[in-house]
C-alpha cells in the first residue's frame, strides 16, 4: 500500500516535459479548484493566518480591529499562566487515561469479532453505533449514568456494598476518569472499524498455514496478527492521541471544566479566554501553542507511515 | 469531535473494495482449527459477548430511563429499574413542543448543504488535481497536505470573528460555510479519480468534450460510491460538531440538535427522563441513517481515517 501523500508529489515531476500540452489547462484547472480554495482559505487557511498575527496583538472581541500591538507578551503571559500550564496538564492526563485502552480494547474486539463467523452486524452495532451518535447525546447518557443519587452508577456501588459512592464527575480526582470512560464507549467503533478493515489484509493463507504448522490461537495472534496489524495500530495511535488532544465537547457538555478548575482542557481554556474574558490576542497565542504540539505531532505521524513504507517494500 | 476534519490519511485504494464483511474470511480458518481452536474459539465469543453486552448497557439504559415517567425517574435507578410501564410521554411531549423540531430542521438544513457543497467542490477540485496538468498544482498539493494537518476546532475564534465581521452569525451559513473546505475529501475524491483508467475519457476528448462535460458525464457517475461514502461522512460530521453552532447560533430557533440537547440539561432540571428522550431523539435520525447505509458509513470512516 502506497503512501497516499508522497505518490502524486514525486510522480509528477516526471511528466513535466509534457507541459506543452497542458500549458492551455491552466485556466480550466483553475476554474475546477476556484470554489474549494475560496472556502479554504476563507475558512481554513485565513483563519490560520489571522489567529498568527492575532496572538501579537491586544485583540479583543468588544473592539473592532487587532487593537495595540503586544509582541509577545501574549505568549508569555500564557506561558507564565497556572490555568494554562494546567488546562494542558489536563488534557495531557486524558490523553494518558483513553489513548492505551482505546488502542488494546480496539484491537481486541476487532481480533475476537474477525474471529467469529457469524453475527458481524451485532458486533458492529454494539461497538460502532455509540461512535455515530452527537457527543451531546452521549454527554447527557453518561452524566445521567454518573449522576449522584439517582445513576445507576452509584447504586451499583451501593448494591457491592459502598455506603458512600464517589460522585465521579462531582469529584476533582475522578471526574476526567468519567469523561475518559464516556469517550473510550464512544469512540472506541472508530479504531474497531480501523482494525477490521486492516484484518482483511491479511492474507488467510498464513493463518491456514501456521494452524497446519500446529501454531495455537494464541500464537498465531502473537506472532501474525500483531506485527501484520502494526501499521494500524501505528495510525490509530497516532491519530488517537490528536483527536484526544482537541477534546472538548463532552467536557463541554458534561463538567464544563469542574469541579472548580479540574476538567479544564485546552480547548475549554482557549474558549473562555476569548468569549468569555474577551482576550482574543491572549486566546490565540494558546491556541497557537496548541497548534504546534498537533502539528508536531501530525507530522511524526507522517514520518512514522513513511518509515513504515520503505520498510514494507 | 466529529467535524470532517482533517487529520486523517486517506486510504481509500485499500478500503474500497474490501468489503468489511468480518466473518467472510474467518470462516475458513475456524474449520481448520484443532479442538483446542474450539476451547479458544468459545472463550473468544464468551469476551466478546461480555463486552458489547457492556457497550449496549449505556443505551439501554437511557432508552429504559425515557419510557419512565419523570416523578418516577427522579427517584433514583432502583425506581426506573422497577418500573414495568412503559410511557411515551416524554416524547410525547417533547415532540409537541417546537424546539425539537427546529432543532432537526436547523440540523437537517445545514447537514444536507454542507454535504451537497463538500460533495461538489471537494470533487472538481479533486478532479483537476488528479486530471489536470496546470500551473500552481503543487502549490494546490502542497496546501491540501498542509490543510490536512490543521486542527480545524483550535479556529473556532478567529472563525467566529470573521462570521461576525460579514454579519453571518445566527444564519445557517455560518454553520455551513466553515466546514465546506474539507481537504479529507478532496484527498479521497483526488485518490478515487487516480485510479478510473484514462482510456475512458480519452475518446469523449477526441470528440471535443469539455472537462466540465466529462467530468459530470464520465468521472462522477463512475465515483457513486465515493460520492455517497463523503456525503454521509460529512452530513454526520455536520450533524454532531458541537463547537461551531455553540458559538455561532445564540437564536433557540437556529439551534441545531448538538446545541439544543447541551441546553437540556440545565433547562430541564430533575425531568430525567425528558432529558434521555431528548438525547435519543437527537440520535435517532443517525442511527436510522447507519442502519440504512451501514456498509457505506463503515467504509467512509474506514477509507478516510476521519476522526474529530
Amino acid at each position: 500500500m502506497s503512501t497516499t501523500l508522497d505518490r502524486p508529489v514525486t510522480g509528477h515531476g516526471g511528466t513535466r516535459p509534457k507541459a506543452a500540452v497542458s500549458e492551455n489547462q491552466t485556466r480550466p484547472a483553475w476554474l475546477f479548484v476556484a470554489p474549494f480554495a475560496l472556502f479554504y482559505l476563507a475558512f481554513l487557511l485565513g483563519p490560520s493566518i489571522y489567529m498568527f498575527i492575532a496572538s501579537f496583538f491586544d485583540t479583543s472581541l468588544v473592539k473592532t480591529g487587532l487593537g495595540t500591538f503586544a509582541g509577545f507578551a501574549n505568549y508569555a503571559e500564557m506561558l507564565g499562566n497556572p490555568s494554562f500550564w494546567s488546562s494542558m496538564w489536563h488534557t495531557l492526563q486524558f490523553t494518558i487515561y483513553t489513548v492505551p485502552p482505546l488502542v488494546v480494547l480496539s484491537f481486541v474486539f476487532a481480533v475476537l469479532a474477525n474471529r467469529m463467523t457469524r453475527g458481524s452486524w451485532f458486533w458492529r452495532l454494539a461497538f460502532f453505533v455509540p461512535y455515530i451518535l452527537p457527543s451531546a447525546t452521549v454527554s447527557l447518557i453518561w452524566v445521567f449514568v454518573f449522576s449522584a443519587d439517582t445513576g445507576i452508577w452509584p447504586t451499583i456501588q451501593k448494591w457491592f456494598g459502598a455506603e458512600a459512592p464517589t460522585p465521579v464527575l462531582a469529584s476533582p480526582t475522578f471526574a476526567m476518569v468519567g469523561i475518559a470512560i464516556t469517550t473510550i464507549w464512544w469512540t472506541i467503533g472508530f479504531n474497531f472499524i480501523l482494525y477490521l478493515a486492516g484484518l482483511q489484509d491479511v492474507p488467510r493463507e498464513l493463518y491456514e498455514a501456521a494452524a497446519l504448522d500446529g501454531a495455537t490461537p494464541w500464537q498465531q495472534i502473537r506472532y501474525l496478527t500483531i506485527p501484520m496489524l502494526s501499521r494500524t495500530t501505528t495510525l490509530v495511535i497516532l491519530l488517537q492521541i490528536i483527536a484526544s488532544l482537541k477534546i472538548f465537547d463532552q467536557v463541554a457538555i458534561m463538567t464544563d471544566g469542574g469541579p472548580g478548575i479540574s476538567t479544564e482542557v485546552a480547548l475549554t481554556f482557549i474558549t473562555r479566554a476569548g468569549f468569555t474574558d474577551n482576550r482574543i490576542g491572549a486566546a490565540a497565542a494558546a491556541s497557537f501553542l496548541l497548534f504546534i504540539v498537533i502539528v508536531v505531532i501530525a507530522v511524526a505521524r507522517q514520518l512514522i507511515e513513511r518509515a513504515q513504507e520503505r520498510r514494507a517494500a | 469531535m466529529a467535524s470532517p476534519d482533517i487529520t486523517g490519511s486517506a486510504r481509500p485504494a485499500r478500503s474500497r473494495n474490501n468489503g468489511l464483511s468480518a466473518a467472510a474470511p474467518a470462516a475458513k480458518v475456524v474449520k481448520t482449527q484443532t479442538n483446542g481452536g474450539r476451547t479458544f474459539g468459545i472463550v473468544c465469543a464468551a469476551v466478546l459477548t461480555v463486552f458489547a453486552v457492556l457497550w449496549l448497557l449505556p443505551s439501554l439504559w437511557a432508552i429504559k430511563t425515557s419510557l419512565t415517567a419523570n416523578s418516577v425517574a427522579a427517584l433514583g435507578a432502583e425506581s426506573i429499574l422497577k418500573d414495568l410501564h412503559p410511557t411515551f410521554s416524554s416524547y410525547a411531549t417533547l415532540l409537541k413542543g417546537g424546539d425539537l423540531w427546529n432543532w432537526y430542521l436547523s440540523s437537517a438544513i445545514t447537514s444536507v448543504v454542507s454535504a451537497a457543497l463538500v460533495v461538489l467542490f471537494a470533487s472538481m477540485a479533486g478532479y483537476a488535481l488528479s486530471r489536470m496538468r496546470f500551473r500552481g498544482r503543487n502549490i494546490v498539493f502542497f496546501a491540501v497536505i498542509a490543510g490536512i494537518m490543521v486542527p480545524s476546532n483550535v479556529l473556532i475564534i478567529p472563525i467566529v470573528q470573521q462570521l461576525q465581521a460579514v454579519h453571518l452569525l445566527n444564519t445557517y451559513w455560518s454553520v455551513i460555510f466553515p466546514q465546506v473546505p474539507s481537504v479529507v475529501a478532496l484527498f479521497v475524491f483526488k485518490q478515487f479519480f487516480d485510479g478510473i483508467p484514462v482510456e475512458l475519457e480519452e475518446s469523449a476528448r477526441l470528440d471535443g468534450a469539455s472537462n466540465w462535460r466529462i467530468y459530470r458525464s464520465i468521472v462522477m457517475p463512475l465515483s457513486k460510491p465515493v460520492i455517497s461514502a463523503m456525503a454521509i461522512v460529512t452530513f454526520v460530521g455536520v450533524w454532531n460538531n458541537l463547537i461551531l453552532p455553540l458559538y455561532t447560533m445564540s437564536n433557540p430557533k437556529l439551534m441545531t440538535i448538538p446545541v439544543g440537547l447541551a441546553s437540556v440539561q440545565g433547562s430541564f432540571g430533575q425531568r430525567y427522563a425528558d432529558i434521555q428522550a431528548s438525547a435519543i431523539l437527537g440520535a435517532l435520525p443517525l442511527v436510522i441513517l447507519f442502519l440504512v447505509f451501514q456498509r457505506r458509513i463503515v467504509e467512509g470512516v474506514a477509507g478516510t481515517g476521519l476522526k474529530g
